[in-house]
């Protein structure tokens, strides 16, 4: 593919148009990852996103890339299969908050401490929005949704508190009210060789008055990464008056697939049939 | 190694045919563990409830171990222990008495070494040379030096000259040598499905440890450097099966291994590889359940719950191998099977298989046939509008092209989906696309190998069976013979899709048929009820976690003399 088209945006598009709600987070996501991947001059045919099912997911038909729509909260370890099988593609995990930190979410922790080198893209907006609005993981406290009549009563995950315990290399935050800034978060995150969470907040507009668009924007403010693992953990338990965006830590650490890695090349490109088989059939002897 | 593959693979250099069983609870140390080795010099396909000669190395193994014991068996046991008459068994022994315990004294060895003075007696006992079991010494501990090599040398050969010096009259069991000698392996199951893994191209596998499968990981998990694959330990089995499945859709063969619990667990990824037309090989390894059960036994349980697992209707195939060749052939052709029908493959192993020390020919090892990819698209074909999931072709199966092809995008979609993967709910084309994955059915149903006929054509019994049943049916058949009953054994090992018609024609007319089944309730002959309309009466079924001895299947066998 010449440059000129791994640079044009539109060949991300199917021409399916998008069913999300008017005004939802996702679109400005979906704008912010397509510009990266551009910027990135990734095409789309060594693109794979596995993405987890909800809201998000409905991405999977107008994201023009080898998708993978799999089973709720369970994209990212099909993500490291892919990535395990063939680590010469750009293996990048679509999930909301329910999907990758509720149901999925002791994938997300094994995988950021096996740190594979994949991204994985949080569409953190606190409901279920395709189960029309139930509280999510991520709620804040007192949130009013269908399953939490009187308030959601537990204190929430912070999904970057999470990812930084378990042992990921590059946690970030964006807002997805912010298109620019999403777009250079997402690019770094996909640059950034190891397992990179990018958690964007995303107001849902259907099932979620409280955390709006102005909600947000009254409150956000970039970081630079942190120096120590423990003062990004610090930052990432920021919530409130003041929500931190960025990223908010970065480590270079050796990834699963090099720990894996058993020939030169891919496996996929390896060669069918066992080396040292004779050796191998000797232990039975 | 435990003592019963080295006495297994003692015989087996020589020449005789050998089969090692271990039993133990599910304990590290401790509980009571049984080790039983059968050695021959024909084939023989199962151990027997009788033992010819105990070894105790306690005094529980001599309660535990009594009623299993024939007029003339030896036992072995140390008076150190406890004092035995001939008067303390139903029936009349010869005791050997072996102060295990003295000759650990005398030689200053480890008390663990116990073990293989004993195993020193029972060459001797066989009237073996003591060379058989010091080659497999020598071998055995190679890398750990001279001077281990030495000491169990030194050891054995006590436990063998004290049986040589006090009881060399006793030559009631003593070993003919083999007529023919083929090479052979002694391996388990467990090691049979991990290299017929490997010749059927496998380069990725994610297991989580449960027994009885953990033979395979450690076989993956020793030499994955020298084999070229990777193997994942996942957080658990809901990682594992979709971990193998996004390798799967990349391109590289992948397989998972488990129990019934694991599968448990496992059920909605290959609900998931049914509908995106993902090729995934499940190595089933079946233990009584419910639940946790009894994780260290066995049992032939999970037939139907592989068959109807997975929510939605979708094709799959299932293989249950009847011993350890077949574990190796039918492994290896799993993968071309799923390769070709996009499906997911059982191999329904079990404890009994996966556990025993089995021998097996060589020669089934050999030149392995270079796996099959299906209709997979070369990387370099120029493709113009795409259809990962076309509907046309009559067979059922659309060719695959793989991430990273120019133009062969699609979407793997759990949702259902159009020809290229978008999501519909259209209605004509969720039919049309539920009838495309269901005509695999019907090409795969056009190959079924009918199951294999062991024994007379015409014969007063017909034993009906699946999986590893078939070693104790074929050992209860030769007992059949000897008391002048014709008895023949139809074993499938290729179970589902089945053939119900082909099947049927081949059950019609037997006389008297009779289903063997190490479970409950009965549920292969369930199976061919459902597929042939024939609803086999007799019914021999056993859960008690053991597996089959032949002389009880020819105990169960209503009005046998009438």
């Amino acid at each position: 593919m010449k440059l000129d088209e791994t640079r044009n945006i539109d060949q991300f598009n199917t021409g399916i148009l998008p069913t999300w709600c008017p005004g939802c987070g996702n679109f400005g996501i979906w704008m912010a990852l397509k510009n990266a991947l551009t910027k990135l001059a990734i095409p789309n045919h060594d693109t794979v996103i596995v993405y987890g099912v909800g809201c998000h997911g409905n991405m999977r038909d107008w994201m023009h890339v080898y998708g993978i729509e799999g089973l709720h909260g369970r994209a990212i370890p099909i993500a490291q299969g892919i990535k395990m099988a063939n680590s010469g593609l750009t293996v990048i995990a679509v999930t909301g908050d329910g999907d990758c930190i509720g149901e999925g979410g002791n994938h997300f922790l094994h995988a950021a401490k096996r740190n594979p080198n994949i991204t994985v893209i949080i569409h953190d907006n606190q409901v279920y929005g395709l189960t029309t609005g139930q509280a999510s993981p991520t709620a804040q406290k007192k949130l009013e949704t269908k399953s939490t009549p009187e308030g959601v009563v537990e204190s929430p995950f912070s999904p970057l508190s999470l990812a930084l315990v378990a042992g990921g290399t590059f946690v970030s935050r964006g807002f997805a009210g912010d298109i620019p800034y999403l777009t250079e978060v997402l690019g770094k995150a996909i640059h950034h060789k190891g397992f990179s969470v990018v958690d964007v907040l995303q107001p849902c507009v259907t099932f979620d008055k409280i955390h709006t668009y102005e909600w947000y924007k009254k409150r956000i403010y970039t970081v630079n990464p942190s120096g120590t693992k423990k003062e990004a953990l610090e930052v990432s338990m920021e919530w409130g008056d003041k929500i931190p965006l960025g990223v908010l830590y970065e480590e270079q650490k050796e990834t699963s697939e090099d720990i894996e890695s058993v020939t030169t090349l891919p496996l996929i490109d390896s060669p069918l049939g066992i080396p040292k088989r004779d050796g191998l059939l000797r232990m039975f002897i | 190694m435990s003592a019963g593959t080295m006495l297994a693979k003692a015989f087996v250099r020589r020449g005789f045919h050998t089969i090692a069983s271990n039993e133990y609870p599910s304990l590290i140390r401790g509980g009571h563990n049984v080790i039983t080795v059968g050695v021959g010099s024909q084939p023989f396909h199962s151990l027997y409830r009788t033992v010819d000669i105990l070894v105790a190395l306690n005094k529980e193994t001599i309660q535990a171990h009594k009623k299993e014991l024939h007029p003339g068996s030896y036992v072995v046991f140390d008076p150190k222990d406890q004092s035995l008459q001939t008067s303390d068994f139903p029936v009349s022994v010869q005791l050997i008495s072996l102060s295990l315990s003295d000759i650990v004294k005398t030689l200053q060895a480890d008390v663990i070494m116990r073990n293989t003075i004993a195993l020193g007696a029972t060459i001797a006992l066989l009237g073996s040379d003591l060379s058989i079991l010091t080659d497999v010494i020598n071998s055995q501990f190679e890398k750990k030096g001279k001077g281990v090599i030495d000491e169990n040398i030194r050891v054995a050969k006590a436990g063998y000259d004290e049986i040589k010096k006090t009881y060399s009259f006793l030559q009631e069991y003593y070993l003919e040598n083999p007529k023919q000698i083929e090479e052979m392996y002694v391996m388990n199951a467990s090691e049979a499905v991990g290299i017929g893994a490997l010749d059927g191209g496998m380069k990725f596998a994610a297991i989580y440890p449960m027994t009885p499968i953990n033979a395979l990981i450690s076989l993956f998990a020793d030499h994955k450097k020298d084999l070229g694959i990777s193997y994942i330990q996942p957080e658990d089995e809901i990682a594992g099966v979709n971990m193998a499945i996004g390798a799967s859709i990349a391109g590289v063969r992948s397989m998972v291994a488990t129990s019934g619990g694991g599968y448990s667990l496992m059920v909605e990824g290959i609900s998931l590889s049914g509908i995106t037309e993902v090729p995934l090989v499940i190595d089933l390894g079946m233990r009584p359940g419910p639940a946790t059960g009894m994780p260290t036994w066995t049992e032939q349980g999970e037939l139907l719950f592989a068959i109807f697992s997975g929510h939605g209707e979708f094709a799959r195939i299932i293989l249950a191998p009847g011993d350890v060749a077949e574990s190796y052939l039918l492994t290896k052709l799993a993968f071309d099977l799923s390769q070709a029908y996009q499906i997911p493959v059982f191999i329904l192993t079990d404890k009994y298989l996966n556990e025993n020390q089995w021998c097996v020919a060589k020669s089934i090892f050999v030149s392995p046939k270079v796996p099959q990819d299906g209709k997979r698209i070369a990387k370099d074909a120029v493709l113009t509008d795409f259809k990962r999931y076309d509907l046309s072709p009559t067979d059922g199966i659309s060719p695959r092209s793989l991430p990273g092809m120019k133009d062969g995008l699609f979407i793997s979609n759990s949702y259902e989906h159009d020809e290229k993967g978008f999501t519909t709910e259209d209605s004509t084309m969720r039919i049309n696309m539920e009838d495309k994955r269901a005509r695999k059915v019907n090409t795969i149903i056009s190959h079924f190998p009918m199951p294999s006929i062991y024994g007379e054509s015409e014969s007063q019994i017909t034993f009906v069976s699946f999986g590893s049943t078939k070693g104790p049916i074929l050992e209860a058949v030769k007992l059949l013979q000897e008391k002048g009953i014709t008895a023949k054994l139809i074993h499938f090992s290729w179970i589902y899709p089945m053939n119900g018609n082909k099947v049927k024609e081949l059950l019609k007319n037997e006389k008297r048929l009779i289903d063997v089944e190490g479970n409950g309730t009965g549920q292969f002959a369930k199976l061919i009820m459902q597929e042939t309309g024939i609803d086999i009466q007799e019914k021999l079924l056993k859960y008690d976690g053991r597996q089959w001895y032949p002389e009880e299947i020819v105990e169960r066998i209503r009005n046998l003399d009438a």
